[in-house]
């Protein structure tokens, strides 16, 4: 029988993966972008399992919006990513780095 | 029903049918041609607002079933929010004007950000939170990378969107967990849950979502990002970030520590107030070595923050007032500093360097003397306003049997005080060689003379903001 702590483990999991993604990955810009996606995607699993759990429907409406609002941040993101790619030519992780101190 | 809803709401969904219909007036006609109409209507705008908030008289209202909640604490913050708005925006015309920046998607983004900062004042829900949260970040996103063919600009705005979505993702974790384990995303049954006796879940919950916020109010161990966007964006856009979006996100600090918390204060006190400590230390001592004074503004920022986080670690009503009051001054003194920071050019280009201000008084004896009282001022320097700000949270520490935060306090402005003397001493003691270039622009020149004189005349009453302050934090804390 799969219950509500075998879901929140996983939803841990996947948080804690994309935490270490977005600090120990040196390559490449868009991996950032996926980590991020990855935390908000644990953070629906939580809800879902959480509104399952409790008989309530509200976690499953925050769901909704927080994949909407992913969306668009994903796509700010990476029209962000375009313009610093045009004028520095490069997206690697370690070439971000013009301003230091 | 759902027209009390929406009365309750007017004042966001008129600003957001506005920004909705000045981006189609603009993209159908002139373009950024029409820029600065657009930038000063959105003034005008803006002000009007705040000043429909302002009236609009007492009593708390709720909508949505308490999910937006409008009281005399978000009226407040949201007449903060659009007055220092509004300021920013017809300051920023003459830089953005001369460096051709400045595009009719500028001022829209300001009001959409805006609107994002008054639900987050506002909120009474962790799903309003959110919302608020998101959309004025995203904007902000946006605005930071406004000069597209700038290297540093679109690395600030990258720096912005990662770090800015890492700690939304670290909110988003905390108020899942807070949802799950109080069984509903309202304040008010949150409180109920929490008063019960706080499970570890939740308190899990808390510490993410504490977490999620310090980023956004820049709070240490969490300020990386901000030298970086500070120094990146261009300067209109690091004197928005230095102001409204402060205010809003430490309202919202506070609305959630005070209404969705309220029952286990010692809870978040001790979080609370370890951010306070460190960020005013760090703020205090990364700042003595930086020579551009964008990223200076940035420290200044941590430091600043750390201060108004300890009127929030206290707990109390009066900490509450303490902290909008130190806000309040804070948004004022910064206004000034960056109306001069605006001006400061080398022919005709900007620069950020403090050598470059080397004996500016010589040249410009009375904005030097404008810059020194907002310096004294963010220093906390007696009698000027400045230093009632930081009395205020002292005090509201002291009384909360927090003696050792407000020691730590006095002695992080000690060694604060040193880097905001040092530009002082430039421009009466530098050296004599070519500076900057003389003139200001009328409009900057009106907001650095006004900053530094509120500085001067407040220390009469403050303009009567304790009053104001203290009424609206009594409708937060009950």
């Amino acid at each position: 029988m799969i219950g509500l702590e075998h879901y929140l483990t996983v939803a841990a999991t996947l948080f804690v993966i994309g935490i270490f993604g977005l600090f120990l990955n040196r390559k490449n810009v868009i991996i950032l972008l996926m980590s991020i996606e990855l935390m908000l995607l644990a953070v629906n699993i939580n809800l879902v399992a959480f509104s399952s759990f409790l008989g309530d429907l509200v976690g499953q409406v925050f769901t909704l919006f927080v994949l909407t609002v992913a969306a668009a941040e994903a796509a700010i993101g990476l029209a962000i990513l375009v313009c610093f790619f045009r004028t520095r030519g490069t997206i690697a992780v370690e070439d971000v780095n013009n301003m230091r101190g | 029903m759902i027209s009390a809803d929406i009365s309750v709401v007017l004042p966001e969904l008129l600003l957001a049918v506005y920004a909705m219909g000045a981006l189609l007036v603009t993209v159908y006609t002139s373009k950024d041609k029409g820029a600065p109409m657009v930038l000063w209507t959105t003034s005008v705008v803006l002000v009007a607002t705040a000043i429909w908030i302002a009236l609009s008289g007492g009593g708390t209202r709720v909508a949505f079933g308490g999910m937006f909640v409008d009281d005399g604490f978000a009226r407040f913050a949201k007449v903060t929010i659009l007055l220092s708005a509004a300021a920013i925006l017809l300051m920023s015309q003459d830089y953005m004007q001369k460096r051709d920046l400045l595009r009719f998607e500028y001022p829209i983004l300001v009001v959409l950000s805006v609107i994002g900062m008054m639900m987050m004042v506002s909120a009474g829900d962790l799903m309003a939170l959110y919302m608020g949260l998101e959309l004025q970040s995203l904007a902000l996103y946006v605005v930071a990378s406004l000069r597209r063919d700038s290297v540093k600009s679109t690395e600030a705005g990258l720096k912005y969107f990662v770090l800015g979505a890492l700690s939304s993702g670290l909110l988003l974790y905390g108020a899942s967990l807070t949802y799950g384990y109080a069984g509903t995303t309202l304040f008010t049954g949150i409180v109920e849950a929490a008063n019960e006796g706080i499970s570890l879940g939740l308190l899990f919950g808390l510490v993410f979502l504490i977490a999620g916020l310090a980023f956004k109010v820049s709070a240490a161990p969490f300020h990386m990002w901000t030298p970086d966007v500070y120094e990146g964006s261009p300067t209109p856009i690091t004197a928005f970030f230095a102001t409204a979006p402060k205010v809003a996100a430490m309202a919202l600090f506070a609305r959630v520590v005070h209404d969705a918390f309220s029952g286990v204060v010692s809870d978040w006190q001790q979080i609370v107030a370890f951010l306070s400590v460190i960020s005013m230390f760090l703020g205090a001592i990364a700042a003595i070595g930086q020579q551009n004074i964008k990223r200076l503004m940035a420290y200044s920022s941590i430091a600043h923050m750390g201060f108004a986080l300890m009127g929030l670690a206290a707990g109390t009503a009066f900490g509450v007032q303490a902290m909008l009051i130190y806000m309040a001054i804070y948004v004022t003194m910064n206004i000034g500093t960056f109306a001069f920071i605006l001006a400061m050019e080398k022919d005709g280009q900007p620069v950020t360097d403090i050598a470059s201000l080397q004996m500016y008084s010589k040249r410009e004896p009375l904005k030097a003397m404008a810059v020194l009282v907002l310096m004294f001022s963010l220093a906390g320097v007696p009698p000027l306003v400045g230093f009632f700000g930081k009395f205020y949270v002292l005090r509201a520490a002291y009384d909360a049997g927090l003696g050792w935060l407000a020691v730590a306090g006095v002695i992080a402005s000690v060694i604060g005080a040193f880097y905001y003397l040092r530009i002082v001493y430039y421009m009466y003691f530098g050296e004599d060689k070519e500076g900057l270039d003389t003139g200001m622009n009328p409009v900057l020149w009106g907001f650095l003379m006004a900053s530094a004189g509120v500085m001067l005349l407040g220390v009469i009453n403050l303009f009567g903001v304790e009053g104001v302050a203290a009424a609206a934090a009594a409708t937060l804390v009950n």
